[in-house]
């Protein structure tokens, strides 16, 4: 009896003692002045590679520090995004971290959380080798915080050539009516479905490149900074456009992520699909050669970019490390080392093609000559809040297919996200 | 001192026992206290402390990540179900309205059929309890990836899972958009969920068959009750309890539903419950709304166990 009681305080005291040093033992652990934590979310496939070129030019270019990898990986970025913000909340940031250049590095700005690289962009020659429309992008109330490590588009149209040929199309439309006309010779042909469409951020990304046709580059950029409404005719107009184009699509797209509308693609259920660039390394991959790609009827040389961008947190313990690995992403050699892996194209307008496979060689020719236009669902028009009021609208309009609802809660979401 | 030890009732005897009496109490109850508290300051700290710092954010304009916010009081709560964005969060309301009423009484009645015929006497009782029981044994991610499948919204040429089967056995006409019918779609989702749960609810009410006294049915035959009679007037009434503790457990699991919506559908438009909507705040870092949905569902889940627990409590006192 005693002794039971004895040991009962004995365990007690134990369970005590663990809980107490379980929670001290967290924090700790030295930094060595040398290294630079580089946070990403690219912990695998194509973005792995990329980053693995950058180190290893990194490494060349500045020797005296250390890489230390910080990649945080799962839910496309989403995980990474949770961890950041609780490690800038208790001011414990990387060195630096990755973010989608453009409008979703406002809360950090905001926040004074970043430091301003204006500077170096001048020191290091960013401000002439990147194009002015994507410099514009980057500033913010005349200063720029981060430096972009390469380009995507997001406004190609991928076709399936056996299909078209078999329906006697032989050239991609460019405009929209006749994108219509070619969309009901289609499926006069047999094609139920000719234009491939997963659920929201696909759909949202197809929404866009309608907008961009309707409004064009200039007044679709306005949309996101509060100079076009959202409430005109000329949206409406695109509203009901877009609403046509869904009824060519596949009906169970709100099922399908994008590799599943690219599958019918492939399969030739459907001869279009509007996604980003990052489907040419994916066919290429899947090893399915008969694909074609344009640019999105009507959005004649708008070039609709995405860019993953790194930045000097504010309170980085090696903030000259984190310029080096800056300066290093922002070289000619540290993009090339980057985007041949991960297959992008490099935001420097002196890239040579020839070091790039066929689709990155067009792309590069376009962004020199294009206007660069920013992306919602990618994040380089519009803060992360923004992005989930539009998704979530856009996938309410996918069932019901009511337009006056939709334009309603986009201006809705405009309003209450513009304002902050 | 002299007035104390007046006033103190003088027996020797006495006082020496109470004060024998007020350590060993702590003797009793103190060891038990000791071994108690680490869950109980584990569950102070990280269940209802949290609890209240969600309740003090959701109070909050904590909008970003990385801001703090000031205190707006129930404004977020207001915006929830005023200035929401297409009404979104109505919607998730109303979507696991549906849910929880199709899962509810699907799974009631489902498991209440297997409870009865099993409860006859069934030669190979033992493998059908098995058989019934099995799928609770499978995660929500796991059969929501195999339920994905079955429920393909394809129909016609591009059907696949169960569209395909009716197709094939020529029954078109039961081919249906599953849960991406805008309207009903959230009672499509309920079926993976009957199909898990039915057959816990079979074993509970199966368990409570088997509580009742086999006196009471002799005595109700006896009486010349017929079998229907039995069960309303005898069996049935017995089983109050279990059909409670059935409908509380249910009812608990799909205001919380989460796992099974992600994996069939993913987080959209469509399907989206108040759970999957605090996810998708959370992710756009919008902290004080998270809380705000946060807290209206764990009123919703309190309005179900709340009264359980008093109910129970109040019965245990009783007996």
């Amino acid at each position: 009896m005693r002794f039971s009681k004895r040991a009962a305080v004995a365990a007690a005291g134990i369970a005590v003692a663990l809980l107490a040093s379980a929670c001290g033992s967290s924090g700790g652990g030295g930094q060595a002045s040398k290294d630079v934590e580089v946070f990403t979310w690219w912990a695998d496939g194509g973005e792995k590679a990329g980053l693995d070129g950058l180190v290893s030019q990194f490494k060349t270019d500045c020797s005296q520090y250390n890489f230390q990898n910080g990649a945080v990986s799962g839910g496309a970025g989403s995980n990474a995004k949770q961890v950041l913000a609780s490690r800038l909340q208790q001011a414990q940031p990387p060195d630096t971290f990755q973010a989608h250049a453009g409008a979703e590095l406002t809360d950090y700005i905001n926040a004074g959380q970043v430091e301003d690289l204006s500077a170096q962009y001048k020191e290091w020659g960013l401000d002439s080798a990147f194009p002015k429309g994507l410099i514009d992008s980057l500033t913010v109330q005349g200063k720029i915080y981060s430096v972009p490590a390469n380009i995507h588009r997001a406004n190609v149209l991928w076709t399936n050539k056996t299909v078209l040929a078999n329906a006697g199309v032989n050239e991609v439309p460019k405009t929209l009516p006749e994108f219509f006309t070619v969309l009901d010779t289609l499926k006069a042909k047999g094609v139920q479905t000719p234009l491939a469409v997963g659920k929201d951020w696909t759909q949202q990304m197809l929404f866009e490149a309608v907008l961009i046709s309707d409004l064009g580059a200039e007044k679709f950029t306005g949309l996101w900074n509060g100079k076009t409404s959202w409430t005109g005719a000329d949206v409406t107009q695109a509203l009901n456009d877009y609403k046509k184009l869904l009824s060519y699509s596949n009906k169970d797209r709100d099922t399908f992520d994008w590799t599943d509308a690219e599958k019918l693609l492939m399969d030739g259920k459907a001869a279009f699909q509007l996604m980003g660039d990052w489907e040419a390394a994916d066919l290429d991959t899947k090893g399915f050669k008969d694909y074609g790609y344009a640019v999105f009827p009507g959005n004649g040389n708008a070039y609709q970019w995405l860019a993953d961008s790194f930045v000097l947190p504010k309170g980085a313990k090696n903030a000259e490390g984190t310029k080096c690995w800056l300066k290093t992403l922002g070289s000619a050699a540290g993009q090339k080392a980057f985007n041949t892996k991960k297959g992008s194209i490099p935001a420097r307008t002196d890239a040579n093609a020839a070091d790039y496979p066929a689709y990155q060689q067009t792309a590069i020719a376009d962004w020199k000559s294009g206007v660069p236009v920013p992306s919602c669902p990618h994040g380089s028009a519009c803060s992360q809040g923004w992005q989930g009021a539009v998704a979530s609208a856009q996938g309410k309009f996918s069932s019901d297919q009511d337009v006056a609802a939709l334009q309603k809660a986009l201006d809705a979401a405009a309003k209450q996200y513009t304002k902050k | 001192m002299t007035t104390s030890s007046a006033t103190l009732p003088p027996a020797p005897g006495s006082r020496r026992r109470r004060r024998r009496s007020a350590p060993g109490g702590v003797r009793r109850w103190g060891p038990g206290l000791l071994l108690l508290s680490p869950s109980l300051i584990l569950l102070a700290v990280f269940v209802y402390g949290l609890i209240a710092w969600t309740a003090r954010l959701s109070l909050t304009d904590q909008h970003t990540a990385i801001r703090s916010g000031s205190v707006v009081g129930l404004k977020n709560y207001v915006d929830l179900f005023v200035n929401d964005i297409n009404g979104r969060f109505t919607h998730s309301l109303k979507n696991l309205l549906i849910f929880t009423v199709v899962f509810m009484v699907g799974a009631l009645v489902m498991g209440l059929i297997w409870a009865l015929i099993l409860e006859r006497g069934l030669p190979g009782e033992g493998v059908f309890r098995a058989v019934y029981l099995f799928p609770m044994a499978v995660s929500f991610v796991a059969s929501g990836v195999v339920w994905r499948w079955l429920m393909n919204s394809g129909t016609g040429e591009q059907a696949g899972g169960l569209n395909r089967i009716f197709h094939d056995l020529h029954l078109g006409f039961l081919e249906n958009p599953w849960w991406t019918d805008p309207q009903w779609g959230m009672a499509a989702m309920a079926v993976p969920a009957i199909w898990q749960l039915a057959g816990y609810v079979m074993a509970l009410f199966l368990a409570g068959f088997r509580g009742i006294p086999p006196e009471l049915r002799e005595a109700a035959q006896v009486d010349g009750a017929t079998t229907y009679q039995m069960y309303r007037h005898v069996l049935f009434p017995q089983l109050t309890p279990t059909a409670l503790s059935v409908l509380i457990i249910l009812g608990h699991m799909s205001m919380k539903m989460f796992d099974l919506i992600m994996s069939v559908s993913g987080a959209q438009w469509i399907t989206e419950v108040p759970a999957v909507y605090v996810w998708q705040t959370l992710l756009t870092s919008d902290y004080a709304k998270a809380a705000a949905i946060s807290v209206v569902l764990l009123l919703l889940v309190a309005v179900v166990i709340v009264p359980y627990l008093v109910y129970n409590n109040r019965v245990e006192r009783r007996s």
